[in-house]
Formats: structure tokens, C-alpha cells, sequence
């Protein structure tokens, strides 16, 4: 009786906010925590196009130099920096934020900590509006009159402050103003998952019962919070440099280079961890359900992520180290970098520790969620070679740095949102993917991943410098033997973009005649599979109370191998 | 119970209300922002880059008269959330347009002392000092002149007896505008280290 | 450093030609042990897991938390390793970085480089030994020093930020306009190295090149700045670029291939 009332009371209220269910209201300025979250996941898989596209065109034009680009075109120097420039800009502020944090922290947030929205829905759909536009202003920015900004994803002034060095005018100011919004879409998306997660929490539910993606994306919003200000103060000199003339970063005018570059990697080493850390959480919670194993030691992986996460605040000048930095200070930051290999490892040993004893299942999102650990692994390990200051002297801006930030950049983001997507499809869609073609686009994608950054590796360690739209001008680098490796990896590269068309077929497909989901498929404990597949707007017809930690699986004396969140104790018999 | 709104805005877990909790993470946020733009300077300041000695030419007078300003208007936004509290809208209301007020005179503070520095010729653009100058006094008089369209906005929900929580967020606000004049001034006006 | 271990991952790409292209090349070779043996250890482990623990019917997974002490330190005891080897690595890496960046030996002479968008200028002493003296020799993306000669450089940068990167050197440094970046370096190998621009500068950074010939003797570099002084000289990074168009495996360009890229895009500028 006190159920049902609840729930009268919950319909009479989304009743009073959401009367208005026109499509527009619907689907363009939605209020409902799941279609925002639609919105933020689409535009971050349009924006992933199109930093496909780009790295398309410029692999090719390393690989052939000088030939059309089919599809593309003539790549000359202006257009290859451009690529490059936006191809970074895109995958990092426009792919990886808002798939892994928007789009899954707006769906997943309020699902798994059970309540029906999130606590600000007008800010939220506030956040992704100006996220949108955004995006719209840096895609304008390739079309106006000088082409887009080239100077690189980290715009090092005085390249990027004024329009005589870099030659693009407005692109390069339309692409900090699009980098700015961004941010700014960030700040209020990110207000509004800290507190709902930390307010809106169903009864029961204590910190430790939380499941540890929603953890995960609560601290990467926090780091991302108190690493960003700097930057945006940065931005707005910079955007002062380049339009009205003052010179924050100009030698000329008493200005400071360097300080732009601590500005930016006070943010930009936070960052990594900022995207990484959600997609710990997702392969977390995939490897718990599919190898029906409680995670292994819970705390001790919310506190390495803590641990790592501050540790990101103190390692920026690795990036520095001969940017012309006091050189004394390099040491204490290779202590610091090498430091952070500490939380870091004992995170992945507890996930590899998870597995022990479990009944593991190979379906496609475990297979993701694996191949992440071993990818991630790669990238963990090179970046040691790299925050060896010594060994920097040579790699830096070397394709061994490439493929070092390929090996965690690629496995965060496309891998993470791969295993996300399969894992939750059946929840956002109601309807299953099919599971040969799942299979298909993995090995068909992660194979040639690795064909195409492992050759990297090997340029960066004969020399190759980045960001050169044709190698095959200096002698030393020109040989057909680095030549060869150049158009292997972008062959890899070709035939992974060609599985993915598999993927948009079968997620298409899916959508509208996949066999209809389930409510759990997974059998999983977390409050987001207790209700239906997709779940109706207001999300919960009863409100759950919470009895127990996110990962109760295969509990001794327990029956069914899982036992969810939401089931009193005394159902236990 | 509110019936406004989803269910999700009038949880309470941690039992601090949700709006107040969600000013003080924004609030973290912007000091990230204004702690950057200073710390900047101060790096500038400490490094001895040229035009810094043009701190002397800020009329102290002017910032001194507008901190008494400020500080005032936070004295009243106060009073505004006691009347509130006390559900004595009427009163509330006009704290809150004298707090308006102090926000405008503090403006046009500004704007005369931004005139009167252009016409001697230090503008934007004039060296480091002058850009940090118009450049942080400038994010800041936004914040003063973003709290004083915000407080417009919810004196009259205020007078209709509704939202009355929110003056409590815009004073959390203006209390923090009002720090960050208190670091900007000294170093801007008063310092010449 | 080097003769006790020498893999040369690095030195059979590029040759080792300065004092300290030995002491990184042993760092890269000692680090891909060390991580190498990580690497492998967790990969065994994981792969082992996974094919001992896969799904069976009728078998139940385990229930472990994690969060006792006695579940707890097999995360550790691996994770003791990493600290151990961690603080072993910084030792060395130290050792080198104070050697190369740190330190700055007594020189034999001086070399100036300038960046600007795109090319970089140099500047030799000439006879007296010093910079900023009447006989100082002058050249444009070609740089001559000695074998087995103490040199001090000395970074400038007209424009924007540019980077003396000279990878058979295992030398890469930033320059930054309005400031002077010194440092150091010996050639011990003669012959003429790729000298890149590893900073974006640009739209002309992919043909922000030039050529460092390390020669012999005093006797080769006293010819060649005797023929840059008289006119006479010809360019060794020009001719090393034109030892012929690249051979490569196969070919689909269209455009002429008797054309330097970069040339032609330089029309468009």
C-alpha cells in the first residue's frame, strides 16, 4: 500500500514536470536524463566520424605521400596540421568527454543509484545545448577563410596566439572559442553529476554501495573541475592575444611562452585520468558480471583512483622536460611520474585479481573490457619510458610518443565506449546486438588496432618526429624499410575503419529488429537492470531501497549466483 | 513534499539541500579559475616583467571605496536571507535590490576608472600589468553584473513568497565575488612590491 | 654504461653518434627489461586466469572480497616489486638526465642555431672560437662541427617555438623566442645526420629541415668553411636529399615524382 502510494505521488509529480511530451520537447530539448544522454552518446559518435575521417586522410597521405586522398584529396602541409590539430581536439573534448562521461554518467547515474533524474534536468539539457554549439563552432572553423587551426591539439603560443605565425586567423580563434564552450558544457554537466550522485542517492545506498563506474565518474569530474580553472584563465589570455592584442604569452610584448604550456598540462595530465577512470569503472562492472566474481577489493581500488588522481596534479612538467624548463626541475617531476605507476598498478592488479576464481564468459563486452586491460597495459608501461626524463631527450614529440598516447587514448576511448555500448545496449535500446556480428567488428577492430600503433612504436624509436606531413623528405627517415612500416600501419588502419561499418550496421540493425532484451540479460546486481529494457521516462515504477554492495555475486548460501541491490534480505531462502 | 521538479532534486542523502550543495561545487570551480588568472600574475609579478611598477598609477582610493561597497552589499544580501528566512518576503525583497544597488554603484566605479585610465593611455594592450589589470577586473565586474541579474530575477519570485531558498544561493555567490575583489585589490591596487 | 648491456633496440635505427647516445640508448634497453619482465609476468597471469576460470557447467565462481589482509597481499607483494624497481629506475634515469641536461662541460667551441619559420639558421665561430666576432661563418640549414669535439650550443628562436632535434645525437631541445637555451654535445661519429624541427611551428614545419655533418678532422671542416666563405660551397644537406627520389615498396602518387613534395607545396603558400 505505502509502494503503491509512492508511486502515485512519483507519477503526479513527473505529471506536473514533463506535461509537455511533444516531439520537440522530446527529442530535441529534452528534460529526461536517458534522451539527454542519447544526445550527448549520437553527437559524440558523429564527432568520432569525423576524427576518423581526419586520421583517415592524414595516415594515407603519410603512407602515400603527395597522392590524392580518395574520398579526401590533395592533403598539403596547411591541411595535414589542420588534421592533425582537430583529429586530436575531436577524439579528446569531443568523443571521449562526453561518451564516456556525458552520455554514460547521464544514463547510468541516476539508474544505478536509483532515482528518476537527475537533480538539475533543465541544467542538464543547459550543458549539452552549449555542448552542442560547441561543436558546431569548431566544425565552422574548418570552413572559414584561412582553413582550421593547425598548431596542434596543445596550441603552443606564440604559434597559436598570433595570426602572422599560424596563418589562420579565425580559425585558430574559433577553435580555442569551441574549446572553451566545451569546457564551460563540462562545468555544468559535471556540477550536476557530483550532486546528484552525492544528494540522490536511493535509501540504503551508502558511498561503499555505489557502483564504481558512478565513482569513477565522480572523481573524474571532480579532477576534472579543479585542473580546468587555470585553463580556462589561459584561454581567455590566449583569446585576448589573438583578437585584441595583448601578449600574455607574446616574448615580444614581455609575455611568457612557457606559462601557456604549464597552464595547459596542469589541465592536460589530469585529463587522461579524467577520461580513464570512467572507463575503469565500465570495465569494473563488466568484469564483475561476466566472470561472476565480487570485485577484489572494492576500497582499494577507489583508493588508488583517488591516489592516481592526485597524483595527475603534481606530474604536469613531464610533458615540458626540455621545453626549456629549469632542468632541476625535471627530477622532481620523474619522481612524481613514476609514482603514479604505483596506484596504477595495483588498480589493474585487482582487476586481473578479480578474475581468480571466477566463471568467466567470453561475451563481446568482456572482450572489450579485456582487451582494454591488456591495450591499457602497453600504454601503462611505454609511458615509463617516457616519464624517464632521460629517455624523454630523445622520444620527446617522437612517434614513440604517439603511439604511447595511442595505446591509453585508444583503449579509453574507443575500446571503453565499445564495451559500454555492447554491455548497456540492451538496457538504452530494449533490444539485443547480435552477437556474431559483436564478435566480428572486436577481432575485426582490435587486431588491426594493434597493427596500426605497434609499427609506431618502431618509427618513434628510429628518430621519426611528429606531426610531418611527408617523412620521405629527410633522408634519414626515408628508407623503404620505415616506409614500409609507415604503410602498414595504414593499411591496419583502413581495414579497421572498414570493420566499423559492421558495427553501425548491427547497432542500426539492432535498434529496430534485434530480439527484444530482457530486463537483466547480464543477470547483474546494479540497480539499472531491475527495471525494464528501455526503461520508461520517471525510470522506477517503485523506488528500490538499497541492501548491499554493488558486486554481491556467487554469494555463498546464496541460490541464484547473483544477488541484486534492491532484494531485501529475507527474500534470501 | 515539493511537487516540482524530479523526485531526484529533493533527495537529500548527504542533508545538505541540493541547490546549496551544487553552489559550492560550482563555486570550487571558479576559484580554480580566478586562483589560475591570479597565480599568473603573481608569476609575472615574482619573475620582474616589465610594466609591473604600474601599479602605483590604480587610484587606491577608487578600490578602497569600492571594497567598502562590496563588503556592504554582502552585509545586505545577509539581512536578505535572514528576512527570508524569517519568511518576511517584503523585507527580503528590498535587501536584495540594495544589494542590486551596491552592485551598480561598484560598476560604475569601475567604468569611471577604466575611462580615466584609457584616456591617459593605458589601455589593453599598454603592458602585462594593464592586460592582467583589465582582464581580471574585467572577469570579475561580469560576475557582479551575471549576481546582479540573477538577484533581479529572484527578488520578484521572492516577493511572490516562492524559491525562497535561492536567496540563500545567490548570497553564497556574492559572498564569493566579494572574495575575490578582496584578492584582486590588493594586488592590483595596493601592492607595488 | 654501455658496454655491460647493449640489446641496441635504438641503435640499429639510428646510429649512435654523440657522448650520451650510449648512455640513453642503455636506459631504453634497460627499461624494455624491466617492463618488459612486468609486462610479461601480468600478461601470464591474466591469460592463466582467464583460461583456468572460464565458465564450466556446474562449477560456481568463488566469493572473495578482497579486503582481507591475507586476500589483500597478493595485490601487494607484485606491487612491492613495482616500488623496488621504480625507485632503481629513477636512479639511473637521474644519473643520465644531470649528465646531458644538467651539466654543462668545458667546451672546444660554440654553435649557434637559430629557428625561424621555416629554416634554421647557424652560426660557427670561425677561427677566434667565439660567436659575434667578424670571421663568424654563417649558413643556412646546414650545421658543421668536428668529431670528438666538446661543442656548446646556444638556442634562439625569431618567431615561435621551434626544437634543435637531432636524433642520432639522441638530442632534442625546444628553443624559444626571446630567450638563449644552452646545453651541449660530442659527436663521436663522422658523417651527415638528419637535424629536425620536432616543435610544430607552423604551416612549413614538415619542411623545416636541415643536415649536421659532423666531420673527420679539423682538416675537412677548415676546407668546408673556407668554401662557404668563398662562395664555393655546396650545400651537404642539399646533396644529401638529392641521393635520388625515395625507392619505396610500391607506388601510387600522381604527382611527379621528379618534384620534391615540398617544393611544389610551396607554391601554394
Amino acid at each position: 500500500m505505502g509502494q503503491q502510494s509512492e508511486s502515485i505521488v512519483h507519477e503526479a509529480e513527473v505529471h506536473e514536470a514533463h506535461h509537455e511530451q511533444s516531439f520537440l520537447m522530446k527529442y530535441i530539448f529534452p528534460l529526461d536524463h536517458k534522451m539527454i544522454g542519447f544526445q550527448y552518446m549520437f553527437t559524440g559518435l558523429f564527432m568520432a566520424a569525423i576524427g576518423g575521417y581526419f586520421a583517415y586522410a592524414f595516415r594515407m597521405q603519410l603512407a602515400f605521400p603527395g597522392a590524392e586522398v580518395p574520398l579526401y584529396g590533395f592533403v598539403d602541409p596547411a591541411n595535414y596540421n589542420m588534421l592533425v590539430t582537430n583529429h586530436g581536439t575531436i577524439m579528446i573534448f569531443w568523443v571521449a568527454m562526453p561518451v564516456l562521461i556525458a552520455a554514460f554518467g547521464n544514463w547510468m547515474i541516476p539508474l544505478m543509484i536509483g532515482c528518476d533524474d537527475m537533480v538539475f534536468p533543465r541544467l542538464n539539457r543547459l550543458s549539452y545545448q552549449v555542448f552542442l554549439v560547441s561543436a558546431l563552432v569548431l566544425i565552422l572553423s574548418f570552413f572559414v577563410e584561412g582553413g582550421g587551426f593547425g598548431g596542434a591539439w596543445t596550441s603552443y603560443p606564440p604559434l597559436s596566439a598570433a595570426a602572422e605565425y599560424n596563418l589562420t586567423n579565425w580559425g585558430a580563434s574559433l577553435w580555442l572559442l569551441a574549446v572553451a564552450l566545451e569546457i564551460v558544457a563540462f562545468l555544468l554537466g559535471g556540477i550536476n553529476f557530483i550532486t546528484t550522485t552525492m544528494n540522490a542517492r536511493a535509501p540504503g545506498m551508502g558511498m561503499m554501495d555505489i557502483p564504481i563506474v558512478i565513482w569513477m565518474i565522480n572523481i573524474a569530474v571532480i579532477l576534472f573541475m579543479s585542473s580546468v580553472g587555470p585553463l580556462v584563465a589561459g584561454a581567455v589570455m590566449l583569446f585576448f592575444d589573438q583578437r585584441l592584442g595583448t601578449s600574455f604569452f607574446m616574448p615580444s610584448g614581455g609575455g611568457d611562452p612557457l606559462l601557456w604550456q604549464h597552464l595547459f598540462w596542469f589541465f592536460g595530465h589530469p585529463e587522461v585520468y579524467v577520461v580513464l577512470l570512467p572507463t575503469m569503472g565500465i570495465v569494473a562492472d563488466i568484469i564483475t558480471v561476466f566472470s561472476r566474481k565480487k570485485l577484489f577489493g572494492y576500497r582499494t581500488i577507489l583508493y588508488t583512483a583517488f591516489g592516481t588522481g592526485g597524483l595527475s596534479f603534481i606530474v604536469w612538467a613531464h610533458h615540458q622536460f626540455i621545453a626549456g624548463i629549469d632542468p632541476r626541475m625535471a627530477n622532481v617531476f620523474v619522481i612524481t611520474t613514476i609514482l603514479i605507476s604505483i596506484p596504477i598498478a595495483e588498480m589493474v592488479f585487482s582487476y586481473i585479481a578479480t578474475l581468480y576464481g571466477g566463471s568467466i564468459e567470453f561475451s563481446t563486452p568482456m572482450l572489450w573490457a579485456l582487451s582494454f586491460l591488456v591495450s591499457f597495459l602497453i600504454g601503462g608501461v611505454t609511458g615509463i619510458y617516457l616519464g624517464s626524463s632521460a629517455m624523454d631527450i630523445y622520444f620527446h614529440d617522437s612517434y614513440f610518443v604517439v603511439a604511447h598516447f595511442h595505446y591509453t587514448f585508444f583503449p579509453i576511448t574507443i575500446i571503453g565506449m565499445f564495451a559500454a555500448i555492447t554491455f548497456w545496449f540492451p538496457k538504452m535500446f530494449g533490444r539485443m546486438l547480435d552477437e556474431t556480428l559483436n564478435k566480428i567488428h572486436f577481432w575485426g577492430t582490435i587486431i588491426p588496432f594493434n597493427g596500426l600503433f605497434l609499427p609506431l612504436f618502431l618509427v618513434g624509436m628510429a628518430g621519426q618526429h611528429r606531426r610531418i606531413a611527408d617523412y620521405t623528405q629527410y633522408p634519414d627517415l626515408a628508407s623503404p624499410d620505415l616506409q614500409g612500416i609507415r604503410i602498414f600501419a595504414t593499411v591496419s588502419m583502413v581495414i579497421m575503419l572498414l570493420f566499423q561499418f559492421v558495427f553501425i550496421y548491427n547497432f542500426f540493425n539492432s535498434i529496430f529488429k534485434g530480439k527484444k532484451a530482457p530486463m537483466n540479460p547480464w543477470r547483474a546486481t546494479t540497480l539499472e537492470w531491475t527495471i525494464p529494457s528501455p526503461p520508461p521516462h520517471g525510470n522506477f515504477a517503485e523506488m528500490p531501497t538499497v541492501y548491499r554492495g554493488p558486486y554481491e555475486y556467487s554469494v555463498p548460501g546464496h541460490d541464484e549466483d547473483y544477488w541484486p541491490q534492491h532484494i531485501p534480505p529475507k527474500s534470501n531462502v | 513534499m515539493s511537487t516540482h521538479g524530479p523526485i531526484a532534486t529533493h533527495r537529500t542523502a548527504t542533508g545538505i539541500p541540493t541547490g546549496r550543495l551544487a553552489v559550492w561545487w560550482l563555486m570550487a570551480s571558479e576559484i580554480f579559475i580566478f586562483g589560475g588568472l591570479i597565480m599568473c600574475f603573481l608569476l609575472f609579478k615574482f619573475n620582474n616583467a616589465p610594466g609591473f611598477e604600474d601599479a602605483s598609477m590604480t587610484s587606491t582610493t577608487a578600490g578602497a571605496f569600492n571594497t567598502f561597497v562590496l563588503l556592504t552589499s554582502s552585509l545586505t544580501i545577509v539581512l536578505a536571507h535572514a528576512a527570508a528566512e524569517r519568511g518576511d518576503t517584503a523585507a527580503s525583497f528590498r535587501y536584495i535590490w540594495f544589494t542590486i544597488g551596491g552592485g551598480l554603484v561598484f560598476i560604475l566605479v569601475k567604468t569611471y576608472e577604466y575611462s580615466t585610465k584609457i584616456l591617459h593611455g593605458h589601455t589593453l594592450t599598454d603592458n602585462i600589468f594593464w592586460s592582467f589589470y583589465y582582464t581580471a577586473t574585467g572577469l570579475h565586474a561580469l560576475h557582479v553584473f551575471g549576481g546582479m541579474v540573477i538577484m533581479a530575477i529572484i527578488s520578484f519570485d521572492v516577493r511572490k513568497n516562492y524559491n525562497l531558498q535561492r536567496v540563500e544561493l545567490i548570497g553564497i555567490y556574492w559572498h564569493f565575488v566579494d572574495i575575490v575583489w578582496i584578492f584582486l585589490f590588493p594586488i592590483l591596487y595596493i601592492a607595488n612590491f | 654504461m654501455n658496454e655491460y648491456l647493449d640489446l641496441g633496440l635504438i641503435s640499429s635505427f639510428v646510429p649512435a653518434a654523440s657522448s650520451f647516445a650510449g648512455d640513453i640508448d642503455f636506459l631504453f634497453d634497460m627499461i624494455t627489461i624491466i617492463v618488459g619482465f612486468w609486462f610479461i609476468i601480468t600478461l601470464a597471469t591474466l591469460f592463466y586466469f582467464l583460461l583456468r576460470f572460464r565458465r564450466r557447467e556446474g562449477t560456481k565462481a568463488q566469493y572473495i572480497t578482497g579486503e582481507k589482509h591475507s586476500e589483500k597481499v597478493w595485490t601487494h607483494y607484485p606491487h612491492y616489486g613495482v616500488i623496488a624497481f621504480d625507485v632503481f629506475l629513477i636512479g639511473f634515469v637521474i644519473v643520465v638526465w644531470v649528465n646531458v641536461k644538467q651539466t654543462l662541460p668545458a667546451n672546444e667551441d660554440t654553435i649557434r642555431a637559430i629557428g625561424q619559420q621555416w629554416s634554421w639558421s647557424f652560426v660557427h665561430t670561425g677561427e677566434d672560437g667565439k660567436l659575434d666576432t667578424e670571421d663568424d661563418v654563417n649558413t643556412v640549414n646546414d650545421l658543421h662541427v668536428i668529431k670528438d669535439k666538446t661543442y656548446h650550443f646556444e638556442l634562439q628562436s625569431r618567431d615561435v617555438l621551434h626544437n634543435f632535434a637531432v636524433p642520432a645525437f639522441r638530442l632534442r631541445q625546444d628553443t624559444i623566442p626571446g630567450r638563449t637555451i644552452k646545453g651541449w654535445f660530442k659527436p663521436t661519429e663522422s658523417g651527415t645526420f638528419d637535424l629536425q624541427c620536432a616543435e610544430i611551428c607552423g604551416r612549413g614545419h614538415t619542411m623545416m629541415m636541415a643536415a649536421i655533418t659532423v666531420h673527420p678532422d679539423q682538416q675537412s671542416y677548415d676546407e668546408t668553411m673556407d668554401a662557404i666563405r668563398s662562395g664555393s660551397y655546396e650545400s651537404h644537406f642539399e646533396k644529401k636529399r638529392q641521393l635520388g627520389p625515395v625507392p619505396l615498396p610500391f607506388t601510387v602518387s600522381k604527382t611527379d615524382k621528379s618534384t620534391p613534395y615540398a617544393i611544389e607545396l610551396a607554391k601554394s603558400f
